[in-house]
């Protein structure tokens, strides 16, 4: 086909200059700028957030609680007198971005630390460059890799427990109030397998017995193939499920079970960020749910849980203050406020005033053992556990009564502490 | 291809990769890290080119012979123990394999079927990765073991947690694959290659083995995938699905496209371009994806051929 200048696809100079001005123009912008701009002697802090991808629903929040932690960090006057600046990248809840994301807090913008990964396997891939790169790395992630002894040095998860404390402290209530005969259904991923593993082992302890283990692909869609597999003796369906495609898990279960179901107990991860008035989930009226935190306010709400709610913008139903609908990941954001205040806590104690101290942030890390309810940790006091880098806290079981999240039982924090011979402190700095 | 235009493309080859070389002397750390990468990615993007841009066969399955290297390095490496050179080596040979294995199957389907079959091959191949959890550790994947970030070779030992050894790494694995490209479309056999591209009905009237043409090229190219797959695993430490899945094929059809497929540098300058985009892009916005999307909506408007098959056209019709 013959083509010259007067065509549409042709390419004539003003075209060129016109591209090259628009590409010049973009990478001309503050975006590529940025790390040229950051701000001198202050304290930066990278916090990959699952901006999309899976982890999206949880991301959102996370980022507004860390803004919101910042914030009111900032207004105590900063961490040893530095402002804190917060920079935030999208990880796209993927395991490669999670890492190079890692790398470009490390070699760009040069933080002082990360904080905030969430979803277990992105952590998993993140953690070991983060201990290559010897960059103080913050997880909340509740994967049970710390305990495990699989990651490193650099990794700390100081703001929530991890799934084997949770299940483990969990196990005795269940077994006694619930049944002891549970079909689990769980991701079937890492994140899963610890549910599976560790309370199977746990209510194995209590003189009950997993009879059915029902584990659905992170990707999948549609679930109503999967719940024909629960067995008839099932006394306890205990159901925990990620995603976008949560929702959808929990009406079709619904569907699925009707009016004859036996108890159900369930990770609010299955229900975080869906709003408990959604039609379809009335049968849910009565069965019980684990909530790190509990997303309603409870008739002896402490001061410091208005405080927590007041700042990030939730009100007394975990909604956004500004939109009734938009339903916050309460149960697991504030691990992220929490996070930031330990961390601050550590740069104090070490003195922190730039990177060639990280080390010395680590071993101030290292030696925290007990955090006291507060508004720093407004889900309630913890035990920090120097050798594992995990923290240990308090879990709560709700009922659902009215549409609303009741708690019921709240577990000590001896109730999941666990024995692991794995040890940071004898890895090299 | 004439004397002369055999020496500008030599010439400009030879340009690029002492420019890509040199630049990790001016860099600041960030950007030999993105360069790294970016060469390793350039690496697979160059072995999809090879089967879209001079046989003409889109395969939209090839993040299964990236995963196959990957795969192939990081497991032998993490369970078995092996040095970083044997597991390479593995890795490449077990790609190349797998290459003429499927290839010996897709290549007996044409046009939308062969896409199809490449997507389904590559589709059971992701699932594979998941299934075999216990091995691969599924969607979270394996991080190499500190012993793993070490190379032995001839009595020396290459840091690879080291920035700069990771970059030269790199763009030797670039560099020969670039060179090894050269060498074989400016042969006899890469001309069979591109008459099979231009008329595979005559190609095969003059007596040419068209079958055997195209896996021998579906061989190559799934062995460069599969060499930058294991590069991938061994230069950053994990491996993971994410790379076995669709979007990893896709990936290298808009690293190809962008840059120009059917041209030897297109692919580098595409990933070069795309990774950098994504980059910037995603501190602006959490619609990167979009705004990246409209981009290539744009360049394939302006420069239908890709930056350097639009180039090809109009200024140098000597480019490879």
């Amino acid at each position: 086909m013959h083509r010259d200048s007067k065509t549409f696809l042709a390419l004539s100079r003003r075209n060129i200059l016109k591209t090259a001005g628009g590409a010049a123009a973009l990478l001309a912008s503050p975006a590529i700028l940025r790390p040229g701009f950051a701000q001198s002697g202050t304290i930066k802090l990278g916090a990959p957030i699952h901006r999309t991808g899976i982890g999206a629903s949880y991301g959102r929040w996370y980022e507004r609680t860390a803004t919101a932690a910042v914030k009111v960090v900032n207004e105590m006057g900063g961490i040893n007198g530095r402002q804190v600046e917060l920079i935030v990248e999208d990880d796209g809840t993927d395991p490669k971005r999670g890492t190079e994301v890692i790398e470009k807090f490390a070699s760009q913008y040069k933080v002082d630390a990360v904080f905030g990964h969430l979803f277990s396997n992105v952590v998993a891939a993140a953690a070991p460059r983060a201990g290559e790169l010897k960059m103080p790395y913050f997880i909340c992630s509740e994967a049970s890799l710390l305990g495990a002894g699989k990651l490193n040095r650099y990794t700390f998860q100081p703001g929530i427990t991890d799934v084997r404390s949770q299940v483990t402290s969990m196990a005795p209530w269940i077994g006694d109030t619930l049944g002891k005969k549970v079909t689990m259904i769980y991701p079937d991923y890492n994140f899963g397998h610890d549910h599976r593993d560790f309370f199977t082992a746990a209510i194995k302890a209590q003189g009950g017995e997993v009879v059915g283990k029902i584990a659905v692909p992170p990707t999948e869609t549609s679930f109503t193939r999967y719940f024909p597999q629960i067995p008839p003796s099932t006394e306890v369906i205990y159901h925990v499920m990620v995603g976008p495609a949560v929702l959808t898990f929990v009406k079709e279960l619904g569907d699925y079970l009707g009016s004859q179901r036996p108890e159900i107990f369930g990770f609010i991860d299955s229900l975080e960020g869906v709003d408990f008035a959604t039609p379809q989930l009335g049968f849910l009226e009565g069965s019980y749910f684990w909530e790190a935190y509990p997303r309603y306010a409870q008739a002896n709400q402490s001061e410091f849980d208005k405080f927590f709610r007041e700042k990030v913008g939730v009100d007394a139903n975990g909604a956004s203050v500004k939109d009734g609908k938009d339903i916050s990941t309460y149960s697991h954001m504030f691990s992220i406020w929490e996070t930031l205040f330990v961390m601050k806590q550590a740069m104090e104690l070490s003195n922190y005033k730039g990177e060639a101290q990280k080390k010395d942030l680590v071993t101030a890390m290292e030696s925290i053992s007990t955090l006291a309810e507060s508004r720093e940790h407004p889900q309630g006091a913890k035990l920090f556990n120097g050798k594992t880098h995990q923290v240990f806290g308090s879990q709560n079981i709700s009922k659902v009564e009215g549409g609303k999240l009741k708690v019921v039982h709240r577990t000590s924090i001896e109730d999941g502490l666990y024995d692991t011979d794995a040890d940071y402190t004898k890895m090299a700095l | 291809m004439t004397k002369s235009a055999y020496r500008n493309n030599l010439f400009l080859t030879g340009v690029v990769l002492v420019l890509l070389f040199f630049l990790q002397f001016v860099l600041p750390d960030y950007h030999v890290l993105m360069g790294t990468r970016m060469m390793v990615l350039a690496v697979f993007a160059l072995g999809f080119n090879a089967l879209l841009g001079y046989v003409g066969l889109l395969s939209l399955g090839h993040a299964m012979f990236f995963a196959a290297g990957l795969y192939g390095a990081g497991l032998t490496v993490y369970h078995f123990g092996w040095s970083l050179p044997a597991a390479f080596g593995f890795a490449v040979l077990a790609s190349a394999l797998l290459a003429l294995v499927i290839g010996a199957v897709v290549l007996r389907t044409i046009r939308v079927s062969f896409m199809i079959v490449t997507l389904m091959f590559a589709q059971v191949a992701y699932l594979m990765v998941l299934y075999f959890a216990e091995w691969t550790n599924g969607q979270e994947g394996l991080s190499l073991p500190l012993s793993a970030r070490a190379v032995h070779l001839f009595g020396a030992t290459l840091d690879l947690s080291s920035a700069i050894t990771r970059y030269n790494l790199a763009f030797g694995l670039l560099a020969l694959c670039l060179m090894l490209l050269f060498a074989y479309l400016a042969s006899a056999r890469g001309r069979v290659a591109t008459a099979i591209r231009d008329n595979e009905g005559r190609t095969e009237m003059l007596g040419f083995n068209v079958f055997a043409g195209k896996l021998e090229m579906f061989v190559l190219s799934g062995a460069m995938s599969g060499a930058a797959g294991a590069a991938y695993a061994l230069l950053f430490g994990y491996i993971g699905s994410t790379f076995a899945s669709f979007q990893y094929s896709i990936e290298a059809l808009l690293f190809t496209l962008l840059g120009g497929a059917g041209t030897l540098l297109g692919p580098l300058l595409g990933v070069l371009l795309m990774v950098a985009m994504i980059d910037k892009l995603s501190e602006l916005t959490s619609a990167y994806l979009l705004v990246i999307g409209v981009v290539l909506i744009v360049v394939i408007l302006w420069f239908p051929k890709g930056i350097l098959g639009t180039i090809r056209e109009r200024w140098a019709p000597w480019l490879l």
